[in-house]
């Protein structure tokens, strides 16, 4: 069954589209890598379905139900967390209490919230920087930072920004253990990436995105040699 | 130890009348504990939660006045009045909140800027309801004796004190603290932020309230330029909180001892008392610029600058 489903959803920013009747479905337990050419609409898409921004036509379905319109805080609630292309930690709070500001959400009450916090701390491999001020923490661990905080909100999906961007490639090979260990967990994903070497490796299928609309749905196979995507990415002049 | 320092300040507190003090340290005594609660009220939603208010005087006004205008009114013992205020404060920040709380930043500022002003000319022009300019006056005031309504407000103190760390501590002190650090990262983390904003606010003009409806009690005269005015009330409840130490718990209580002492000695002295506005503004450009967390929260930085330059390090 299809755990997300975006239908037709178009955003209008004044007379510019940023997203045109765009839909497509992200299967349950599935990783779904979301790609396009700068400005094509992949953090837009993001923002429509984790709620900043109502679509300004479609909807958007998680489990069936209609979550488009409701508010980014009820959304999380309904189970789908989201990480920052820029990371946007708490910054005069420490890792951990940035954690724990998250695992209020499920939590009963501090103490609950504190363990769950260092559970995923742990996960992540963040526990031995819990107690540094999260602004001095180098870029690598704030984004894996966004993950553990996003994590510890029990989300049954998880939308990844550009967590792998400015990553140095152990950094990048460390993270892509966590993802795979966070589907493990049943975790559906949706992931905005650049890096086409990471994406093509993690993703099970791969959306294309382009002037705001879908070009290509596929596995990343068929993404590849696909001829509309090579135009978007390389322009038709290489195209022979 | 340190656990034990809010209990032995207020012990403390409690025995210091009994060494026999003058009238006049008492009230001054009396104004630092009551700046104190004003500023742990202002703290909880400027400091902790990010949304700074230079209106706060509304709070201290409408809680003033709702003792007043219950006593005037009705006849009702001002006492009284201080605690029918509470329920009519909740209400009103309520509705300030869900009116000003839609804005972020420098524009619920200005909201707030503005809602002290507007209070301010309301309460000037209803003169059927309010009096106006002549102000209401407590015929009667309780006490003579300075002791017992520092032991009031002292009681009062304490109260907001633990009620402030009791909150910080919890879900909502985390929330806020989140919603000041980043409020779109808050709100994606699935914190209600217009809701936790709104808690925030209401229990910041509460506590203000309060310590407005004890000085109607204490004073036993307000008028509209005595409650809610932009300077002596909103800014100088900023000043307390910015020189004390913002988002501390001692922070406030710290700017208030600076604060009311400053005053009082500033206007004290022949010539410049008149331009104790002026002198505290540049007061407050120093600390921004070189104490930018305040006494409280700068104090390993202000205890260096009293060290002979050679211990630096």
């Amino acid at each position: 069954m299809s755990l997300l489903q975006i239908r037709n959803v178009s955003k209008l920013f004044g007379g510019l589209a940023a997203l045109t009747n765009v839909s497509y479905d992200v299967k349950q337990g599935e990783i779904l890598g979301l790609i396009g050419p700068n400005g094509a609409g992949k953090t837009t898409l993001f923002n429509v379905v984790n709620g900043f921004y109502p679509p300004s036509g479609g909807e958007v379905f998680f489990k069936g139900e209609k979550i488009s319109r409701l508010k980014p805080h009820q959304i999380c609630k309904l189970g789908i967390a989201r990480t920052f292309q820029v990371v946007r930690p708490l910054q005069r709070m420490t890792t951990l209490d940035n954690v724990i500001a998250s695992a209020f959400l499920r939590a009963k009450d501090k103490a609950e919230a504190a363990e769950m916090a260092l559970e995923n701390l742990r996960f992540t491999g963040l526990y031995e920087d819990r107690l540094v001020v999260s602004k001095s923490l180098p870029l690598g661990k704030r984004k894996k930072l966004e993950l553990t905080r996003a994590l510890a909100t029990k989300p049954e999906m998880l939308l990844l920004d550009e967590s792998f961007a400015g990553l140095n490639p152990s950094e990048q090979n460390e993270l892509i253990e966590i993802i795979h260990k966070v589907r493990a967990k049943g975790i559906t994903i949706m992931v905005i990436e650049h890096h086409m070497k990471v994406i093509m490796s993690i993703s099970d299928r791969i959306v294309v995105l382009n002037y705001g609309e879908k070009i290509a749905e596929g596995t990343p196979k068929t993404i590849g040699s696909n001829p509309l995507v090579i135009e978007a990415y390389l322009g038709e002049e290489h195209h022979a | 130890m340190k656990k034990f320092l809010p209990l032995s300040i207020f012990l403390l507190l409690c025995v210091l009348p009994l060494i026999g003090l003058s009238t006049y340290v008492m009230h001054i005594l009396v104004l630092l504990i009551m700046w104190s609660v004003i500023g742990m009220g202002w703290n909880l939603l400027g400091g902790y939660c990010g949304q700074v208010s230079f209106g706060h005087a509304a709070f201290f006004g409408m809680g003033a006045y709702t003792a007043g205008l219950l006593y005037f009114h009705l006849g009702w013992s001002a006492w009284w009045g201080l605690l029918a205020s509470l329920p009519v404060l909740l209400v009103t920040s309520f509705v300030i909140g869900f009116i000003c709380l839609r804005l972020r930043g420098a524009y619920f500022a200005l909201a707030t800027l503005a809602l002290g002003e507007v209070l301010r000319v309301t309460a000037e022009n209803l003169v059927k309801f309010t009096q106006g300019d002549i102000g209401i006056l407590i015929r009667q005031r309780t006490w003579v004796e300075k002791t017992w309504y520092y032991y009031i407000i002292l009681l009062i103190a304490a109260g907001t004190f633990f009620l402030v760390k009791r909150v910080i501590e919890s879900k909502w002190g985390y929330y806020f603290v989140a919603i000041r650090e980043d409020q779109d990262a808050a709100e994606s983390l699935g914190i209600n932020t217009t809701l936790y904003k709104t808690i925030s606010l209401c229990l910041s003009g509460t506590l203000t309230g309060i310590a407005g409806a004890f000085y109607m009690n204490y004073m036993g005269y307000i008028d509209p330029t005595v409650v809610f005015p932009l300077y002596d009330i909103s800014i100088v409840t900023v000043m307390v909180v910015m020189v004390g130490g913002v988002a501390t718990y001692w922070g406030p209580a710290i700017g208030a001892l600076v604060m009311v002492f400053l005053a009082e000695i500033i206007r004290s002295m022949p010539k410049v008392g008149a331009a104790h506005q002026t002198l505290f503004g540049i007061l407050l450009i120093f600390i921004i610029i070189f104490l930018p967390n305040g006494i409280g929260g700068d104090y390993r930085k202000f205890a260096r600058l009293f060290k002979p330059r050679g211990a630096r390090p």
